[in-house]
């Protein structure tokens, strides 16, 4: 606690901190910078004039003497300020999330706001008056884009376009829903007397309606992120969310300009442009973010030879699309959104993985930091006695009317939408969709932008969406939790991924679509496979690269991701148990190896050398002086080198594994590059899953020269092992499967290669923990790797995950060790090495 | 309504049909209509050669294997209660929540086990009660078809077993393969909506 309070400490003095500075330069109670802002224009261009008289002033014409240090205070003024309040904000959260068990209870949005009021107040009572707030324009193009970018990125797609038509319809009709009659409503009231003179008219009411009628994104993320709900829930409160911006800006639009025009002058004509404005906007929004969708994706067909700034593009890019739809009037959230979605799967196939992690986090970032600050600014924003006209008939009614209409909306709609759903959404999954409804910085943004000149009650309606905002982030933020729980909502599942599921999935979709066809209708899943259809042939042809459509399969893709897990799975273990010395052990081997290599595969040598040269594979290829100044050869797959190399594309898809199984073990790079990373990855990690190919390729390696050889046919691996094993040890005739993994095929060009491949196919697997990797496993009864047995330490049950990866020699490294051998030779010596990268 | 009851009547047992299926007499009617569109000929059953003839069918990697589940071993055509009930359709109907539970009914068809079951015997062609190896090697195959390589499919292939095989015997049986779907929601994926 003691940490706390020096933290708040902290907090205030940064505050009084960034205020007294200003105080102290400027006399004028307003600096238009980053968030500080002042609410009257007049002061504003104040400001402008002030700080140009005292920067003119700053420049001494006449110096007596060289100054050593000059105060420039005006020179970073704006961006020392900002910087002061992102670390503020920052600081906040980080002060809300010390305390778990606050946060439990509180949403940390709620938090956040309530940070905001004491910073304010601090403000308040170092300035006395309101020196900072949230100002629209910094909040819709500074701090929101990121926002719904990350969200739009992270979108899960598949869930989000199979309820796409019900978001659309919450989103759209639920929205105007809202609007309207909210706007209808408190008018109604006001006629009735409710909350005294105000000199507001019907269509003032129904802008107010408008521009509170919209669910936030910013709320509904923050808020729904800590409840788990069930996905389907999720999706549809943050889909509508993020979907009706569209609406609310069209309504916004057509409110504010019939509120400019005047009651009389709004006919027929007028509500029909309305209308069609709304699709336009709408429509227009998320087909320009399509548009740079496709842009993004196509760019990064080519961005590979700038790895470092790749990631950047995305962010720039969607920035791009959402200032253009603001510069057409289209719906900016709209287009940023849809951007996002679309683009997600093709650039997370085109790009680097790095540089998707990177992307991932860098919005994460950007994200959270913004989302923060909002919140804090919210809370800030409040101190300001200017805002707050009370007319406690107009605010509570609004609160009423909020929170009524939308429950009313929601059941609505969803009792509409359950008459053709396949899974009905359950009543209480309404009443948190409808409970959900939280209105955030959007609603205030949009109030703060108001005209105070055709809507005399300004001020009046931003204390009053403050209010609102407030009352649903904070209050209904608290409770939710304890809704969800004690409604017993469906929480999230977590669901490992299997490829059993990931398969099934698959085959259900294909029986579900069969089960259409037969009955000759056309159902949801027609739309599905026409898409998947059109996508496969036409749009990854246009935006995905060649090598990456190869494995966007996402069977393979699990498949995938699972060996990774697994891989560092047995590296965790292998250090839980003990060190992971035994890797070490082959490296003084290693160069021994090649020569070994060489001589006792002599005769298939040329081939191999010249099946392999494409990858720079061939043992004489590898520079044995690059071999000699390192202790630790650096074997590795560059899979740069390979990638310039022009392969056959079906075999192209190893390399996604590879890139990923096997590196190596130490970077050659230099150690400081400007445009590289040196590879985090823990190297014991690296020698552990390269060790364990070698071993896998050296038996395929041996098994394989039998098969080039001139006795062209071999179906049993086993004996051949015993035969040739090149130190002589003798080969268990027991094992009957001694090595999970034994195809080997040459090439997919060469001559001879179909016919090993016949003999090489088919692998047993009655072998419990058969891979190639797991040699307790394979050892059964095998004397010869004591050595190897006392120091791996993984056990059968532990890796038995492990499958054996098949790789084609193609995929650059083909030298297998025996496991029985493997603690004589325990050479390993991999071709393409990083030297090219040098 | 006249019309709907006078085609129920024409429908053979079209009671028991209702009874075992839960469908509704539209949808009966419905899959009715459907049914004697794809029998061309008009001869009350259909054979392989009709389901043929759906084009979408031929598109579909395993539309074979779901053809093939139509017609019991040995049988050469399938009549229309049979092509409604006793093979697949009643399969995809949703679970119905409302509908009264019967305490000594037996298990309806739309049950989860059943809709695995039908899954279930897709890959196991040889009805052996387990996916071998090859059985499901050849799945894959016809699912991700170009995409992966050979080798690929095979390590795929043999990892879905290890996950899933609990007993070691290199093969799946049904009660692993329901294990292995423990946690998925059969009822929404292995439903149609319409046939509600």
């Amino acid at each position: 606690m003691a940490f706390l309070q020096q933290f708040a400490l902290l907090l205030a003095l940064l505050i009084v901190f960034s205020t007294s500075c200003k105080a102290a330069t400027l006399e004028v109670d307003t600096v238009e910078v980053g968030h500080n802002y002042s609410s009257k224009s007049s002061a504003t261009e104040k400001t402008s004039t002030s700080t140009n008289d005292s920067t003119d002033g700053h420049a001494p014409s006449v110096i007596s003497t060289l100054p050593i240090v000059t105060w420039k205070w005006h020179h970073v003024e704006t961006p020392y300020l900002v910087a002061l309040w992102i670390l503020t904000c920052w600081l906040c959260k980080l002060v809300c999330e010390l305390n778990h068990s606050v946060t439990s209870v509180f949403p940390e949005s709620g938090l956040l706001i309530m940070l905001g009021f004491i910073l304010g107040g601090i403000v308040w009572g170092a300035d006395k008056a309101q020196t900072f707030k949230l100002i629209p324009t910094n909040f819709f193009y500074y701090l929101l884009p990121q926002i719904i970018l990350d969200a739009s990125y992270c979108m899960p797609n598949k869930l989000f376009f199979s309820n796409l038509g019900a978001i659309l319809i919450h989103a759209i009709i639920g929205t105007c829903w809202n609007a309207g009659t909210v706007g209808i409503a408190l008018w109604a009231c006001y006629e009735g007397g409710a909350m005294g003179n105000l000199n507001i008219g019907p269509l003032q009411f129904l802008l107010f309606g408008a521009l509170i009628a919209a669910v936030d994104p910013v709320a509904v993320i923050a808020v729904f992120e800590e409840v788990h709900v069930n996905e389907v829930l999720y999706i549809l409160v943050f889909g509508e969310s993020l979907l009706n911006d569209g609406v609310t800006v069209v309504l916004y639009n057509v409110f504010d300009a019939f509120v400019s025009l005047g009651g009389p002058k709004i006919n027929a004509a007028e509500i029909i442009k309305g209308i069609v404005s709304f699709f336009v906007v709408a429509f227009g929004g998320s087909f320009l973010g399509v548009v740079f969708a496709i842009l993004i994706s196509m760019l990064t067909r080519i961005t590979k030879n700038v790895q470092v700034i790749e990631a950047g593009f995305i962010i720039v890019l969607g920035y791009l699309s959402y200032l253009t739809a603001e510069m057409l009037s289209l719906s900016a959230i709209l287009s940023i959104t849809f951007c996002g979605v679309c683009c997600q799967k093709y650039i997370n196939a085109n790009m680097d993985e790095k540089s998707v992690t990177t992307l991932r986090y860098t919005l994460k970032v950007m994200a959270n930091g913004s989302e923060t600050m909002i919140f804090v600014f919210l809370g800030v924003s409040a101190i300001d006695k200017n805002i707050w006209v009370w007319n406690t008939g107009f605010i509570l009614l609004t609160i009423f009317f909020v929170v009524i209409f939308r429950f009313i909306g929601v059941f609505f709609l969803n009792w509409i939408l359950n008459q053709s759903r396949l899974i009905p959404i359950d009543i209480t999954d309404q009443f948190v969709m409808a409970y959900g409804g939280l209105r955030g910085a959007v609603a205030y943004g949009l109030a703060a932008i108001l005209d105070e000149k055709k809507i005399p009650e300004k001020n009046l309606m931003l204390g009053t969406t403050l209010i609102v905002v407030y009352f649903t982030v904070i209050l209904q933020g608290i409770t939710m939790k304890p809704l969800v729980q004690w409604l017993k909502v469906k929480k999230a599942t977590h669901s490992d991924l299997t490829l059993n599921g990931k398969m099934n999935n698959r085959a259900f979709e294909h029986i579900l679509t069969a089960m259409e066809d037969i009955c000759g209708r056309m159902g949801d899943n027609w739309w599905t496979r026409h898409w998947n259809y059109f996508e496969d042939k036409y749009v990854c042809w246009l935006l995905l690269k060649s090598d990456a459509r190869k494995h966007k399969d996402p069977i393979f893709g699990a498949f995938h991701k699972l060996n990774l897990e697994d891989a560092t799975k047995y590296v965790t273990e292998g250090e839980r148990k003990g060190s992971l010395d035994f890797i070490r052990n082959y490296d003084s081997a290693s160069v021994d190896f090649k020569k070994k290599l060489a001589l006792e595969y002599g005769d298939i040598t040329p081939y191999i050398t010249a099946d392999m040269s494409e990858y720079d594979f061939g043992i004489d290829n590898v520079p044995v002086t690059s071999v000699m100044k390192n202790p630790i050869p650096s074997v590795s797959l560059d899979i740069h080198e390979q990638d310039r190399k022009s392969m056959p594309d079906d075999l192209s898809a190893h390399h996604l594994l590879d890139q990923h199984l096997y590196k190596s073990r130490r970077d050659n790079r230099p150690t400081y590059s400007r445009s590289h990373y040196n590879t985090s990855e823990n190297p014991d990690e690296m020698q552990e899953i390269f060790q364990r190919t070698m071993r896998s390729r050296l038996e395929s390696f041996k098994s394989a020269k039998m098969g080039v050889n001139p006795a062209k046919k071999l179906s049993k691996h086993p004996k051949k092992d015993s035969t040739h094993k090149p130190n002589g040890k003798p080969a268990d005739p027991h094992r009957t499967h001694p090595y999970g993994d034994e195809d080997f095929e040459f090439s997919a060009d060469s001559t001879s290669s179909s016919e090993i491949a016949g003999h090489f196919h088919r692998r047993s697997t009655n072998t419990p923990g058969a891979g190639v990797d797991n040699p307790t496993g394979n050892n059964t009864a095998v004397a010869p790797s004591q050595r190897a047995q006392g120091r791996l330490p993984w056990t059968p049950t532990n890796m038995r995950h492990l499958a054996p990866l098949r790789m084609s020699t193609r995929s650059t490294d083909s030298f297998v060790m025996a496991d029985a051998s493997l603690d004589e030779e325990a050479p390993e010596e991999k071709p393409g090495t990083h030297h090219t990268r040098l | 309504m006249g019309s709907t009851s006078s085609t129920l009547l024409k429908i053979p047992n079209v009671e028991v049909l209702m009874q075992e299926t839960g469908f509704s007499p539209a949808h009966i009617i419905r899959l009715h209509d459907r049914f004697k569109a794809l029998d061309k000929e008009g001869r009350g059953h259909l054979c392989p050669q009709d389901f043929g003839a759906i084009k979408e069918l031929a598109m579909n990697p395993i539309g074979d294997r779901i053809i093939g589940a139509f017609f019991s071993p040995g049988k050469e055509t399938v009549d229309f209660h049979t092509f409604v009930k006793i093979l697949i359709l009643a399969h995809f109907r949703p679970v119905d929540k409302n509908r009264p539970k019967e305490p000594n009914s037996p298990e309806p068809i739309n049950s989860r086990s059943n809709k695995l079951k039908f899954a279930f015997q897709l890959y196991d062609q040889d009805q052996d009660g387990k996916i071998s190896r090859d059985e499901l090697l050849k799945v894959l195959q016809a699912m991700l078809g170009m995409q992966v390589t050979e080798e690929q499919l095979e390590s795929i292939a043999d990892r879905t077993i290890q996950e899933a095989d609990l007993d070691r015997d290199d093969a799946i049986s049904f009660e692993e393969f329901r294990k292995s779907l423990e946690k998925v929601n059969i009822d929404h994926k292995m439903s149609i909506r319409f046939l509600r």
